[in-house]
């Protein structure tokens, strides 16, 4: 029986779910495991809910997309997506989640209320194991706003849920990611795993 | 032999270029795009790759390509299809000599199409033979097949991936060196004249040519057939994949099955799928889009007076619209074996979820749209107007709050719908928003029209230098090519004002004053004719951003910007408006339309405070 681990990654189009997803495929490849993925490209990416799947295995994978209930693991970019994301996460998964909330257009619209809190709030209540990142702080921290997808992958190493250790992530890195930005990346991976490391709902 | 993690689409290019292929054409389209994309950025040169003016002239340039013996390649979302569907009729009958393959990408679902047309059915129409591929890896070592098959028998052949398998990703190996294609140059010869007298001589010979094709399909190493039993499955592309997951959830109660797995749906490998029949009671087809599989396979068991049931679409047991997903064709494959649904034990919700935010796509923060939009709309406030949309980005423009896309059918089509319903309402005043890309597919015929029938609409060209909603694509108004050449531009005013569009007015709709009286001026106009404005402002994905800007709580008390404008960096925060600067593009326009003078730029001093 092969040993497969499902990621799913959920953001809103623009912060950065397809390299994420890339990196985890590039240390499965390396290390010398089955990986297939999917993407959400096109209109979607237009500040729509965008999602991307994973599966990293042993033995062969047949779909790019996992089903519902499967996935061990679910980055979630911003709160709300990952609230709706929650159907596919198996009992016991382990959900990454950044603490700030992504506003959409029509919450300002109609003047309803989106709270990120009441979102983090719902997660732990799901008895998934939370760990909450301040995506803001880590990005301050590197000192972009756009390594917050790494930081995500650093936090979910720290809690082992990956299955990867940080060498293999930082050599995904090295080999995936333009060279002038591979410093940055690394140091949000680091900055993410420590995050992660200030124990569940940290950072909230 | 490098092992590369591969987009489908990226897949499909290269091993396009490894078949030799010499001339790619297409027309960019979700879920299209990438293929073309990648051949440009992985040639090793020696192969010419254009972004054409639309797929009816992208299909033609790769026709005469292949007509001059090349290996030529064409690509495009299904529905460019119907904008191709002129010539590739005639082609299937005059032929090919060098290679030719017609990618189109379907799109369940649909995830960013109009419709869901099955192209495997325009195969059948156009008696074109079909590769229908299931995985990135497996359209790698497909499309090779698809330009031997096409050089065998002289005929373009469409190849049709499904958008899971377009932007699914795996590790794909690739072999090393290209086939080499020296291509002969064009023979005269009549068969390259289309004439009724060709037509029935060509429509008999296909008509002989299909069943031979249908038989080597027969033993294609991607047809294949396997397990033993009285039921039987038949499936397709990205399918193939969830059926696969499906049988290992349903785990060991599974009866004893036959697995059908039909890559070439047209024309259908008959021998194969009688083996397949023989003996079965009952057949489940799993197939997205049209039940192409499940009406050859009903056709078959009539012919041969087979005892079997085939279920599917027609039964209700596989969904006749929208996608597939594992969790559906474990639950079809569950119904038809008689096992319980293998319900997965996901995460119980801890009751009631909190309301989610929706978030329908929008026009970026910045996008020179919403400035064009904006001047249309404070213009036409107190008049009866329609809005004709088009496709692209600026189609966005339908949501709320600016609410101006009254009517979008296909590309081109605002142009000319607009002279359609003047002509029933010709106190009104109808408004045609096309982009420019848009313009150039199939934007100036409509405009010729409407000048020669002298219908007064009025056109607003939205020129943001690119083709923004598929990836930034160049296109003839920006002079860039995909061969890194810079060629002429177009340019946009000359082509209206030589087709006799008579007022013309271009302006940056950035300055929204400006805009609003360029666009008066030109519904002054079209009491006289046809008239034209030309918002010039580049996508914001092609210039840095300005300053961000900020709003004054003190200042603040209306909430328009809000209200008017919805740009996703404004939110309402406790009754005031408040700017995400990580999310402001600095483009200014709540700025001026702020009747406070509470939003102003935050000077370099402040910024990061």
């Amino acid at each position: 029986m092969s040993r497969t681990t499902n990621i799913m990654i959920a953001g809103v189009g623009g912060q950065g779910t397809v390299l994420a997803a890339k990196l985890v495929a590039r240390a499965a490849m390396d290390a010398g495991l089955a990986v297939r993925s999917s993407e959400t490209i096109g209109m979607a990416q237009r500040g729509g809910s965008v999602v991307s799947h994973v599966r990293v295995s042993d033995g062969p994978i047949d779909s790019p997309l996992m089903a519902r209930g499967t996935a061990d693991v679910l980055l979630g970019l911003e709160p709300g997506e990952a609230v709706r994301c929650l159907p596919y996460l198996r009992p016991g998964a382990t959900v990454i989640a950044n603490a700030h909330p992504v506003p959409p257009v029509s919450a300002a619209l109609k003047r309803a209320s989106y709270s990120g809190e009441a979102m983090l709030e719902y997660l732990g209540r799901t008895g998934a194991r939370l760990v909450v990142v301040d995506g803001d702080a880590v990005c301050t921290e590197v000192g972009s706003p756009r390594v917050l997808n790494v930081a995500l992958l650093g936090a979910a190493l720290a809690t082992g849920a990956l299955g990867f250790t940080t060498a293999q992530l930082e050599a995904a890195i090295r080999e995936s990611v333009r060279k002038k930005f591979v410093d940055m990346n690394i140091q949000a991976l680091h900055a993410g795993a420590r995050a992660a490391g200030a124990g569940p709902g940290a950072g909230a | 032999m490098a092992t590369e993690f591969l987009m489908g689409n990226e897949a499909i290019a290269l091993g396009a270029i490894a078949a030799g292929v010499g001339v790619v054409t297409g027309y960019p389209g979700t879920p299209s795009s990438e293929i073309l994309q990648t051949v440009a950025k992985r040639s090793p040169g020696g192969i010419h790759v254009e972004w054409s003016v639309n797929e009816k002239v992208a299909l033609e340039v790769a026709a005469g390509a292949a007509f001059a013996g090349a290996r030529a390649m064409v690509t495009m979302k299904q529905v460019g299809l119907n904008v191709a569907s002129d010539p590739l009729m005639s082609l299937a009958y005059l032929g090919v000599k060098g290679g030719m393959v017609v990618v189109v990408a379907d799109d369940p679902g649909p995830i960013s199409s109009q419709t869901e047309q099955d192209t495997r059915t325009f195969g059948l129409f156009s008696k074109l033979p079909v590769f229908d591929p299931a995985s990135p890896e497996e359209a790698y070592e497909m499309i090779g097949d698809a330009f031997e098959l096409s050089e065998r028998y002289g005929t373009p052949v469409l190849f049709r991936p499904t958008t899971r398998v377009c932007h699914g990703n795996a590790p794909v190996t690739l072999r090393e060196g290209r086939t080499a294609v020296v291509p002969e140059g064009f023979v005269k010869d009549p068969r390259w004249v289309i004439f009724p007298r060709l037509s029935y001589e060509s429509h008999l010979r296909i008509e002989q040519t299909l069943p031979v094709i249908g038989e080597a399909f027969s033993g294609y190493r991607f047809n294949t057939l396997r397990g033993e039993g009285t039921l039987g499955i038949a499936t397709q592309g990205i399918s193939t994949a969830y059926v696969g997951e499906a049988l290992a959830a349903l785990g060991a109660g599974v009866p004893a099955h036959r697995l059908l797995r039909v890559a070439t749906p047209h024309p259908f490998p008959k021998a194969l799928a009688l083996e397949f029949l023989a003996g079965l009671d009952r057949v489940l087809v799993v197939e997205e889009l049209d039940p192409v599989i499940e009406r050859e396979l009903q056709r078959l068991a009539g012919e041969r007076h087979l005892p079997v049931t085939v279920l599917g679409k027609a039964s209700g047991a596989v969904a006749s619209a929208g996608e597939n997903s594992v969790e559906s064709v474990t639950r079809a494959l569950a119904g038809f074996f008689g096992l319980p649904d293998p319900v997965l034990a996901a995460v119980t919700p801890p009751g009631e979820a909190p309301a989610l935010p929706l978030r329908p796509p929008v026009l970026c923060a910045g996008c020179p749209h919403r400035f064009s939009y904006l001047a249309v709309k404070h213009v036409m406030r107190k008049r009866k107007a329609v809005f004709g949309g088009d496709i692209g980005c600026y189609t966005l423009a339908n949501a709320d709050p600016l609410n101006m896309v009254d009517t979008c059918l296909c590309m081109g089509a605002g142009i000319t719908m607009a002279q359609g319903l003047h002509v029933v309402q010709p106190d009104v005043v109808h408004f045609a928003f096309i982009g420019d890309s848009t313009f150039f597919h199939t934007g100036i015929p409509g405009v010729i029209n409407a000048v020669y029938n002298q219908t007064p609409i009025v056109v607003v060209v939205l020129d943001n230098s690119t083709t923004a909603m598929t990836g930034l694509q160049p296109h003839p108004g920006t002079g860039a090519t995909m061969m890194g050449s810079v060629a002429e531009k177009v340019d946009i005013a000359t082509v209206l004002r030589a087709i006799g569009v008579k007022h013309v007015e271009q302006c940056d709709p950035r300055r929204l004053e400006e805009a609003e009286a360029a666009v008066t001026r030109a519904v002054d106009a079209a009491a006289a004719g046809v008239s034209a404005v030309i918002f010039e402002a580049p996508c914001i994905h092609l210039e840095p951003a300005g300053p961000m800007y900020r709003v004054d709580p003190d200042k603040c008390q209306c909430n328009l910007c809000v209200t008017r404008l919805g740009c996703p960096a404004i939110l309402s925060v406790a009754g005031k408006a408040v700017i995400d600067e990580s999310l402001c593009y600095g483009c200014d326009l709540c700025a001026q339309v702020c009747p406070f003078d509470a939003i102003s730029p935050v000077t370099a001093g402040e910024a990061g405070k």
